[in-house]
């Protein structure tokens, strides 16, 4: 038999090999073709994205729009309830960017974790849910952002069977009529790490912290690019196009090295009953098959991830695993937090790291940042709160970062050039794409 | 030795394991999530739970094509609870969705609250109660060391600073928040209690817990008085 040889640089282009895309001649069609097809016969609005806007590719090459401003976010149980520094992180880098958005009141979750866990709802309740919040972001004229990787995969699965079939639409407009709320479906839906992704070289240019030296693994969520997998950003500069862009994209934009591992594809272990109620699986899988393989493999410092299950499992499931001799010990948080961590944000009171349980002290040190300094001044906040002296901790103490771009400057003079390099926001949205 | 033992439930009648699967084979989805079946276990290659347990989404998907009665009786009444629900199948190359069938036998085991079903739920009412009346899965309230040992000292620190921490958040939806994951409005609860009302999904919950049904019905039906929504 022969034996051919090639070498690792053989390999490597290959590998890096590019392959245009086509939605022409992609295997999915554009969804929003049908939308339109049905705001014409007057059943559904399609909440059209604001201007401005960013064009970003997706698997197939269909364009997507994704709205830099006046969005209404939809915000997400997991996040709010168990990972605050998540949301908090993302309306931090809003207001260090100056955009405008609202953070709603009128807004329920996609409760599409009870769903997934226990099936103890029904196809016209879940798309009716969707359909209400939706509607609650119309009637403020902002667009819906959303942030759970649960609610975007659902609410895009839900979208698409309301599209395909009459009857689910004729049973939700009969709920949505007696609440007085319109049938509105956005013309995109848009999770906030597309968001990210879209401005990463605006964070980067904001960015106070060098990360240069810092390994991060990513995993991406499962129903972020699983669910209507055609819908979720791919980008030939990101693994040659070949795994979706988002999350690692930002990690480069920051300077960070995102290294690779073999279980990358595979789910954190979360399973929606199983992180509730058996979470031996969860433990299980989170350690043996995502973080030990991380570690052995890469070694990272840093685990970046883009939904509100991932994080938590991820983080949390280490400890059990440090009583198993399993290799575990590596923070976890969301792309979000890397941001906002790189742009200069309190570790406390808006990155609220003691939420999180995995060791993040090695990180802050080695990315130089006094995090004792800052727990301090936060226990302060906390006695105030205590004693009855402040009633909380407010946007006012938490706007300003921690360290300015012109205190960088300032001692490091050829940042300044770095800064100045990249792109301008204007730039960016008159750049086509895939240049 | 037969792979299984396929007669666990030979005591069901088989006109019953025909009319759930009649059931499931009705809901309009199940024509988007199955195609038939290569039986080329690709979906088991990147399925987490069957790396843990005795279970397989080819099985799944290979069942309900060749329309299995026996065996498909035990994916409802056993198999189902296994699956993560990650759609890491829908890398099925014959564009199957096994997760998606799972969701949807799901649904049919709670719809006719079969004993399996509710003995699988049972520990976990109180989110469903969380959900159905605070329109959230989760709160930090939940956050107990009794329910979550697992996650080792964290959750004891947690616990005794909750008042403290949740009021250091300077997200205003989410200061000071502790049963619920952010504030909402009374009005956007009642619209959802309709959407629970009108939808059926308070008769689902009757089927798997009464006891939980009654506690949920009672705050449903007092707060749509207050509408002139309900009939
Ligand atoms: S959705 Fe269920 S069947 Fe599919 S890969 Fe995930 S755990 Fe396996
Ligand atoms: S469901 Fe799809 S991936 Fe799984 S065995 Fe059948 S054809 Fe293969």
């Amino acid at each position: 038999m022969k034996t051919v040889t090639l070498d690792l640089d053989q390999i490597n282009v290959r590998k890096t090999r590019v392959f245009p895309r086509d939605p022409n001649a992609a295997v999915a069609h554009d969804l929003r073709d049908e939308l339109f097809e049905l705001e014409a016969k007057g059943e559904i609005i399609v909440q059209r994205v604001p201007e401005p806007y960013i064009q970003v590719q997706t698997k197939f090459g269909r364009v997507k729009k994704i709205p830099i401003e006046h969005t209404w976010h939809h915000k997400s149980c997991g996040q709010c309830g168990h990972i605050p520094g998540y949301t908090t992180a993302i309306f931090w880098l809003h207001r260090q960017l100056g955009l405008d958005y609202i953070d709603p009141t009128d807004q329920t979750s996609c409760t599409g974790w009870n769903y997934y866990a226990s099936a103890t709802s029904n196809a016209v309740a879940q798309a009716a849910v969707m359909m209400r919040n939706f509607a609650a972001a119309y009637e403020t004229g902002y667009f819906p952002t959303i942030h759970c990787g649960t609610s975007f995969g659902h609410y895009k699965e839900c979208r698409e069977q309301l599209i395909k079939h009459q009857d689910l639409r004729d049973g939700v407009r009969r709920v949505l009529d007696k609440l007085g709320k319109p049938l509105v479906i956005p013309e995109e839906i848009v999770h906030y790490s597309e968001w990210i992704h879209a401005m990463r070289h605006e964070i980067a240019q904001r960015q106070v912290f060098d990360l240069s030296h810092i390994t991060a693994c990513v995993h991406p969520a499962c129903h972020y690019h699983k669910i209507v997998p055609e819908d979720a950003i791919y980008d030939w500069e990101v693994f040659g196009g070949q795994r979706t862009a988002t999350v690692t994209g930002l990690v480069q934009a920051l300077g960070a090295t995102a290294a690779d591992y073999s279980t990358w594809f595979d789910c954190c272990g979360f399973g929606f009953r199983h992180v509730l109620v058996q979470r031996d699986f969860t433990r299980s899988f989170a350690v043996q098959r995502k973080i030990q393989v991380m570690i052995m493999e890469a070694n990272p410092d840093v685990v970046i991830t883009h939904d509100t299950g991932c994080v938590t499992t991820l983080d949390k499931s280490q400890f059990s695993g440090k009583a198993h001799d399993y290799k575990v010990g590596v923070p976890v948080i969301s792309d979000a937090q890397l941001a906002a961590l790189a742009m200069g944000a309190h570790p406390f009171r808006v990155l609220q790291m003691h939420w999180h349980s995995s060791d993040w002290r090695p990180l802050m040190q080695k990315i130089g940042i006094d995090w004792e300094y800052y727990w301090q001044e936060f226990q302060e906040d906390l006695a105030a709160i205590k004693r009855g002296d402040k009633a909380g901790v407010t946007w006012q103490d938490s706007d300003t970062p921690i360290r300015t771009q012109e205190h960088v400057l300032a001692r490091v003079p050829s940042s300044a050039a770095a800064f100045s390099k990249e792109f301008s926001m204007s730039q960016r949205l008159t750049t086509p794409v895939g240049e | 030795m037969a792979y299984r033992d396929n007669d666990k439930y030979a005591d069901v009648p088989q006109e019953l394991k025909q009319k759930l699967f009649d059931e499931v084979k009705a809901d309009e989805r199940y024509d988007d999530y199955l195609y038939g079946c290569y039986e080329c276990g690709i979906c088991v290659s990147a399925c987490p739970s069957a790396r843990f347990y005795d279970y397989s989404p080819r099985v799944i998907a290979q069942t309900m094509a060749r329309e299995d009665l026996n065996r498909f009786y035990e994916i409802l009444a056993d198999d189902i609870w296994n699956c993560a629900q990650c759609f890491s199948c829908v890398r099925c190359p014959r564009q199957n969705n096994p997760g998606g069938l799972v969701t949807l036998i799901r649904e049919v085991a709670v719809r006719n609250g079969l004993k399996e079903t509710r003995e699988v739920l049972q520990g976990y009412s109180r989110v469903i109660y969380k959900v159905m009346l605070k329109g959230n899965q989760v709160s930090p309230d939940m956050l107990r060391p009794d329910f979550f040992p697992d996650w080792g000292p964290w959750v004891q620190e947690f616990s005794a600073n909750m008042r403290e921490w949740r009021l250091a958040i300077p997200t205003d939806t989410l200061r000071g928040v502790t049963d619920a994951a952010w504030k909402t409005d009374p009005k956007t609860l009642r619209e959802l209690y309709y959407i629970w009302y009108s939808t059926g999904n308070l008769e689902l919950i009757q089927e798997v817990d009464p006891g939980l049904h009654g506690l949920i019905a009672e705050v449903v039906e007092e707060e749509l008085a207050e509408t002139e929504w309900a009939d």
